[in-house]
């Protein structure tokens, strides 16, 4: 009987290797944001964003601070934190979801993979559903996610002065994350 | 036949464990629940500096415990006109401007400089502004913020007096020192407290001292989102004769990339020594001047990695 338990413990072990899961990490991913709407330029980018992901099954999480943006002008800075987003409120925006071709994809090899990140935006306390297309690159087993998409600022709750006029009525956000 | 029994039993075993494990694993990889623990500590554990206290560099006279970012180029023109009370043939006040024109350059994130140029006795001033403490929360709180606050004024008007008293031009100097104390309470409500010391090189009479102390006290009320109503008074503890406290309300108007700042105050002049230590103006006689102060700020160093 002992040597069933030994045996029992070394396959539960075993086992153990085989499934697990890879989680990749960062706090050092970059965002970029514009809304530029005039001649003015509304642009800024956090060199902070904190994200993991998981290999097998695809979860994907994105952190950002709102107060970690940020801008060439201070002014329009907090203006950004106290009239827009109401960063003392709101301090993060995240995003929760699921790459969906993960399964798919071989995390051991090298490799450019189109992928497609489905889940919940939360920005300014308010959640929407997006699926947003993206890259996956896999280079010397690391690994690096980028995005380009638009969100409508309007969708977020975001109210104030210029939105459709100076401030683009879309935000055009670039990401890109290389995982530790 | 005991073998074989082992061996099923042994698989069996296998299956039910592989299965555990998986169960297991997915629980403990959630990243959705592990972001969710990690913001909750994120907030305890970071150290998050508070921003906007004022809306611009200035409360409404003087100096806020705001400085303008890293490399950025903040131009000012500020307008005091005459006084109210000096009725409608001088459209009350407005006929008479006062104005001082000035820049302001973020040299870092803590420490600014100013200088400018007034038509009031045709005086230049510069100034430095030092942010000493900075008002945060969550891991390192601070309650307040605290800046240092120098400047110096140069009076260039002519004095009728100039051939027989005047000998250098040193005596035409003034210096300011200020600690600025300064706290917001909320989004709506921020305080500030500015004691200040003023030293003339030359007084008008020889028992007034060269050293006067006053102390200031400030405060802004969000009214909108935009509109912030502002007030300034300073208290003379020592002070030169003929001369009253001054006290002024403001509206601060954001409009876009700058701060539009209207105000009322019984101040004619904007440096530091005019305004707090040789205020005309009596609010209850009337002496009430109408006054703005206009700012727009230039990128002079751009962030790179953002465009």
């Amino acid at each position: 009987m002992k040597r069933i338990l030994l045996s029992f413990l070394i396959l539960a072990l075993s086992a153990s290797a085989i499934q697990a899961q890879k989680l990749f990490a960062t706090k050092k991913g970059q965002l970029k944001f514009n809304a530029t709407g005039g001649v003015e330029a509304i642009a800024a980018v956090n060199n902070q964003v904190d994200s993991k992901m998981v290999d097998k099954t695809g979860q994907i999480v994105f952190s950002v601070l709102i107060k970690g943006f940020k801008f060439d002008n201070q002014l329009m800075e907090d203006h950004f934190n106290e009239n827009y987003l109401e960063s003392t409120k709101f301090p993060k925006a995240d995003f929760k979801g699921f790459i969906l071709n993960a399964a798919s994809i071989d995390f051991s090899k090298d490799g450019k993979h189109n992928i497609t990140a489905e889940g919940t935006l939360t920005i300014h306390n308010v959640a929407q559903k997006v699926s947003v297309p993206g890259t996956l690159t896999i280079a010397d087993g690391k690994l690096s996610v980028m995005a380009s998409f638009k969100i409508k600022i309007k969708d977020y709750g975001v109210t104030g002065l210029y939105i459709g006029d100076k401030i683009a009525p879309d935000a055009e956000i670039v990401l890109n994350c290389k995982y530790d | 036949m005991l073998d074989i029994k082992r061996f099923l039993l042994t698989t069996a075993l296998f299956f039910v464990v592989l299965l555990n494990t998986e169960i297991l694993f997915a629980q403990t990889i959630d990243l959705f629940a592990m972001q969710d623990a990690q913001d909750k500590k994120d907030t305890k554990d970071k150290t998050d500096i508070v921003t906007a206290t004022f809306k611009t560099t200035r409360l409404i006279n003087g100096q806020s415990i705001e400085n303008v970012g890293r490399g950025i180029l903040d131009v000012k023109i500020s307008h005091r006109f005459g006084t109210l009370n000096s009725g409608a043939y001088n459209l009350f006040g407005l006929d008479n401007a006062s104005m001082r024109m000035g820049v302001d350059y973020g040299i870092t994130d803590r420490l600014m400089v100013g200088a400018g140029r007034s038509t009031y006795q045709k005086q230049f001033d510069a100034f430095l502004k030092y942010r000493i403490i900075r008002q945060s929360t969550g891991k390192r709180y601070m309650p307040f913020s605290v800046s240092y606050a120098a400047s110096i004024a140069l009076r260039t008007l002519d004095d009728p007096n100039a051939n027989t008293i005047q000998k250098w031009y040193t005596d035409r100097l003034s210096y300011t020192h200020q600690l600025i104390i300064a706290s917001k309470l909320n989004d709506f409500t921020s305080l500030q407290v500015m004691p200040t010391l003023i030293h003339y090189n030359s007084v008008p009479l020889a028992k007034n001292p060269n050293d006067l102390i006053s102390v200031g006290v400030g405060f802004r009320e969000r009214l909108s989102k935009r509109v912030n109503l502002t007030g300034e008074y300073y208290n003379q503890v020592t002070q030169l004769e003929g001369y009253f406290n001054s006290l002024s309300f403001g509206l601060d108007i954001e409009t876009g990339g700058h701060v539009f700042q209207f105000h009322v105050s019984n101040s004619t002049g904007m440096t530091d020594k005019t305004f707090i230590t040789e205020t005309t103006g009596q609010w209850e006689k009337g002496d009430i001047h109408f006054g703005f102060n206009i700012a727009r700020v230039f990128t002079v160093k751009k962030k790179k990695e953002i465009n």
